[in-house]
């Protein structure tokens, strides 16, 4: 039976982790490689790297990172953040990534989904949304940019779209409940995933394995992912997947 | 020698690397002459099975590969290359495979999600040297085309995704694995290191 996913995230400008990371084992906490390969050794079944770099030459520093972190893991993992064309993609996956976040960019012209499924196959494309409940609309809008800006697109509508034009995967993350550690936005994840038939990851809110638990199961979602509780050791990866396995979820 | 084919498909350079974790040399390469040269080869692949097909063909390199496989030097595809093995594909319209083992690559079918993503127990269904000392467990899959082995000794691994999922075959010195082992932990690197030390000992 397929395992549920457990993916942690690293925030990464100019080739170095951003956001505090709290490892003691470590030689050096900024290297995102070295943290990979140990988010690696701890269990982590695939990784995300967001680039939030905001000058070509920080993108430039991307793409060796993609190519060193390919050298020491033996796991899968996304990069995100930034990406504009097939070009770009083409460079990343070139230097060992597995798959691509798009998210603005795909927003901005749709049809960078279809070309990136094209060329290089569905399983390469991620298209990552960011979500909050519209009250008016009483339904969930897309944000871009971060998280900064309304698009005036209905999240579920976008997320169908997105599987028609071929995306392999959604990650979604609630911006409701990001930052919260309340626990993943269950009715979010739970009417997306049930309305497409690719697979969705959770992201925004974890505060405790049992959130884990409930998202992967409950919330229907096929992987959930988290970033500063991993990092400040909040929760290990470990401690999640003994949680999971307890309820009887099937991990690796 | 360990060739990683490049014909113009997928991620070569992960390939290439774990090859090189394990102790061996690896080239990226699509001269016909060092291919045929290697004493293993491995014929990756992401992407549409009719695009690798016509590529292979372009290149000229799927006579280079169907004469490696004849030469009983050890093969491996995988992913999509495992799926190059066989004999058609039914992947957006029919398309003819390399048809080094008899058989069908079809699509996955139902109200679940597709692709199979993600990470799933192997179970070992036959015998083989890949699995000396392996004890099966999760390993790293990601397709939405799964193959058919006309014949049942050609398989030697599954997989269970609402179905019985092909997850390693192999006849003599000819492999293939549907999951990514260069993905797969230790578990993959594992049996691609069982892989690799054919290429010393030749079967076949």
């Amino acid at each position: 039976m397929l395992a549920k996913r457990i993916i942690p995230c690293l925030d990464v400008k100019d080739g170095r982790v951003v956001k505090g990371v709290n490892f003691v084992n470590l030689r050096d906490a900024g290297d995102p490689v070295e943290l990979a390969a140990l988010y690696d050794k701890e269990g982590a079944d695939e990784l995300v790297f967001l680039d939030i770099s905001a000058s070509h030459e920080g993108r430039e520093t991307m793409v060796d990172v993609v190519r060193r972190t390919a050298e020491e893991v033996s796991i899968p993992f996304t990069v995100g953040g930034g990406i504009k064309s097939t070009e770009d993609m083409k460079r990343l996956l070139r230097a060992g990534a597995d798959k691509i976040g798009i998210n603005t960019a795909a927003i901005q012209r749709p049809d960078l989904i279809t070309e990136g499924s094209r060329i290089f196959g569905a399983q390469c494309i991620v298209v990552a949304i960011d979500a909050k409940f519209n009250l008016e609309w009483q339904e969930w809008e897309v944000y871009t940019h971060g998280g900064r800006k309304p698009t005036g697109i209905r999240a579920l509508a976008w997320a169908q779209e997105a599987e028609r034009r071929g995306a392999g995967e959604l990650l979604l993350t609630s911006m409701d409940a990001d930052g919260t550690k309340d626990g993943f936005d269950m009715p979010l994840t739970r009417v997306i995933s049930d309305s497409v038939g690719i697979p969705v990851i959770a992201s925004g809110g974890a505060g405790s394995a049992k959130h884990f638990a409930e998202i992967l199961t409950l919330g229907h979602a096929d992987a959930a992912l988290a970033a500063s509780i991993f990092h400040y050791k909040e929760v290990t990866i470990r401690e999640v997947k003994d949680e999971l396995r307890g309820e009887g979820v099937n991990v690796r | 020698m360990i060739a990683v084919i490049d014909y113009g498909m997928g991620n070569l350079h992960s390939v290439s690397k774990a090859v090189e974790r394990l102790g061996y040399e690896a080239a990226v390469t699509s001269d016909p002459a060092e291919i045929l040269a290697a004493d293993g080869a491995i014929l990756p692949g992401v992407g549409a099975f009719g695009d690798a097909m016509a590529n292979l063909r372009d290149t000229g390199l799927e006579v280079v590969v169907k004469e490696y496989a004849a030469s009983g030097k050890p093969l491996l595809g995988i992913c999509l290359g495992m799926q190059l093995l066989f004999t058609e594909s039914e992947e957006h319209g029919r398309h003819q495979g390399l048809n080094l083992l008899p058989g069908r690559v079809v699509r996955f079918q139902g109200k679940y999600k597709i692709p199979h993503m993600g990470w799933n127990d192997l179970e070992f269904v036959g015998e083989s040297p890949l699995f000396r000392d392996v004890k099966p467990g999760h390993v790293y899959f990601v397709h939405s085309f799964h193959a058919l082995p006309d014949r049942k000794e050609d398989l030697l691994a599954v997989t269970d995704y609402q179905q019985p999922v092909t997850a390693i075959v192999g006849r003599g010195s000819l492999f293939g694995m549907q999951f990514h082992p260069e993905k797969s932990g230790e578990l993959g690197l594992k049996l691609l290191q069982r892989f690799l030390e054919l290429t010393a000992v030749r079967v076949g």
